[in-house]
């Protein structure tokens, strides 16, 4: 293997990158952005450089560990296309760049709301352009925004805009914001802290549209109200980036389909946002949109591209998902998966002090833990995971440890 | 090699802890603390792994 091609300037891409070189990699790597930015660290944007604490270069992602990739940039250029065949990836000003190994990490695309997509003062936030265009529109001074979505991009959104001073309205269409994700008595938790913290929630009802002149002036719920909102932040999720690579022969199922091991195809990863793949150890496809995965499967799938059909070609990428949101003067992190479905056991503090740990238990295994205010016990959970810790065995290992 | 926390950037995630154990731990007072601020040269890797999977990007390391 003499070039790779690593479509996605992205956390992933980056790490992936920087793995192929210290893993000893000397041909060309060919590193292909949308956007005309080196690789930038997003959690920032919804809250440092939207509150207007960081200017964006701060986000810059390298630590200082980039230096001397030598890699071959090609900002600004969406990939269009990609022929297995030929080992070709076609880019939108008409030029090409071929490759012996592929790294998709391309990502993801905010939702936005149907009718509403060329809405002046209606946002999404996704990249830094998203989040200057945002900041801008609240440096207006604006007296009202209206957040449409309460998961945690939303969720910390709101947060930001309530430190800035400005009046929130936060419209989820579930009756318990992230009640799919963490289960009714945490995400109602959830709730209450932005109820704590001044912001309008209205829960159970969905948007029905937008009015204003010029920019949005109105939001119509369907429950037969509306607000007035100064801007909109719609943060409903994200659809994996895959129009590129329709018709390309790759198997696409909300998002590129892998095996185990993060493989797509002969000669071709993917990883981060984008990557759906077996996770062998749960034994389901699952695709993770969390920070800690890009970081973590970006390296994996470039070990995969290297191993080729030799040793370590074979290995797994059985990660227990991570991940952290800060809103207000809260952290929750989340470690394994939680959902509905789920038993649920709060292990150490209370509910009511809001700094706790709650496991979450099915089939007999600790599947998720979440810590609020915790962080050395979404660690500890997070490794017991990983070793596949009974729940029974779990609750009395907790018990034990528990001090006031 | 010396590890270099930026304390203002620490939010004690402890993802360090978790990829390098005998440098790092953040104990149940929420801090984070070095525990060797200039490990083994055997810990490079160990350590270069943290600095990247810091999710605030608050460790680094000089070489004095």
């Amino acid at each position: 293997m003499r070039s790779v091609c690593v479509v996605g300037a992205s956390l992933a891409g980056s790490r992936a990158a920087q793995t192929l070189r210290s893993e000893g990699f000397d041909g060309t790597i060919t590193m292909v952005g949308e956007e005309p930015h080196r690789p930038y660290d997003r959690p920032p944007l919804s809250k440092q450089v939207l509150a207007g604490d960081w200017q964006p270069e701060r986000t810059a992602l390298s630590a200082g560990l980039d230096d001397g990739l030598d890699l071959d940039w090609r900002l600004g250029v969406r990939a269009t296309g990609l022929d297995l065949t030929a080992r070709r990836v076609s880019l939108a000003d008409g030029t090409a760049v071929a490759y012996d190994g592929l790294v998709i990490a391309t990502g993801a695309t905010p939702r936005r709301l149907a009718g509403t997509e060329d809405m002046a003062g209606v946002h999404v936030l996704r990249t830094v352009d998203d989040c200057l265009a945002l900041r801008a529109d609240l440096d207006r001074a604006p007296l009202r925004v209206v957040v449409v979505g309460a998961g945690f991009i939303g969720a910390e959104v709101a947060a930001t805009c309530r430190r800035r001073g400005i009046e929130v309205t936060l419209v989820e269409a579930l009756s318990v914001p992230l009640g799919r994700v963490l289960g009714t008595e945490i995400g109602s938790l959830c709730g209450e802290l932005h109820r704590d913290h001044g912001v309008d929630l209205r829960l159970g009802t969905g948007v029905e549209g937008m009015d204003g002149a010029d920019r949005v002036e109105r939001v119509r719920l369907a429950d037969g109200s509306a607000v007035d909102a100064d801007a909109v932040v719609v943060g409903v999720g994200v659809t994996p980036a895959t129009g590129w690579l329709e018709g390309s022969g790759l198997v696409l199922d909300d998002g590129v389909v892998c095996d185990e091991t993060c493989l797509a195809a002969p000669g071709v990863v993917a990883a981060g946002d984008v990557a759906r793949w077996t996770h062998a150890h749960v034994g389901e496809a699952m695709r993770v949109e969390h920070w800690d995965n890009a970081v973590q499967q970006g390296a994996h799938a470039a070990r995969r591209l290297l191993a080729g059909e030799g040793p370590g070609a074979g290995q797994p990428y059985c990660p227990v998902p991570w991940f952290w949101s800060d809103q207000y003067d809260r952290k929750i992190q989340l470690a394994g998966r939680a959902g509905l479905d789920a038993e649920v056991a709060v292990v150490m503090g209370s509910l009511s002090e809001r700094r706790f740990v709650a496991l979450y238990g099915r089939d007999g295994q600790v599947i998720g833990a979440l810590a609020m205010n915790w962080p050395a016990q979404a660690v500890r959970w997070r490794v017991r995971i990983a070793d596949g810790v009974a729940w029974d065995d779990a609750l009395t290992e907790a018990r034990a440890g528990d001090r006031p | 090699m010396r590890v270099v926390v930026d304390f203002d950037l620490c939010e004690s995630n402890a993802v360090c802890m978790v990829v390098a154990p005998e440098v790092f731990e953040v104990r149940d007072d929420d801090f984070l603390y070095v525990l060797d601020e200039t490990p083994d040269e055997a810990l490079r890797p160990k350590v270069e792994e943290a600095v990247r999977r810091c999710p605030k990007q608050a460790i680094a390391i000089a070489e004095d």
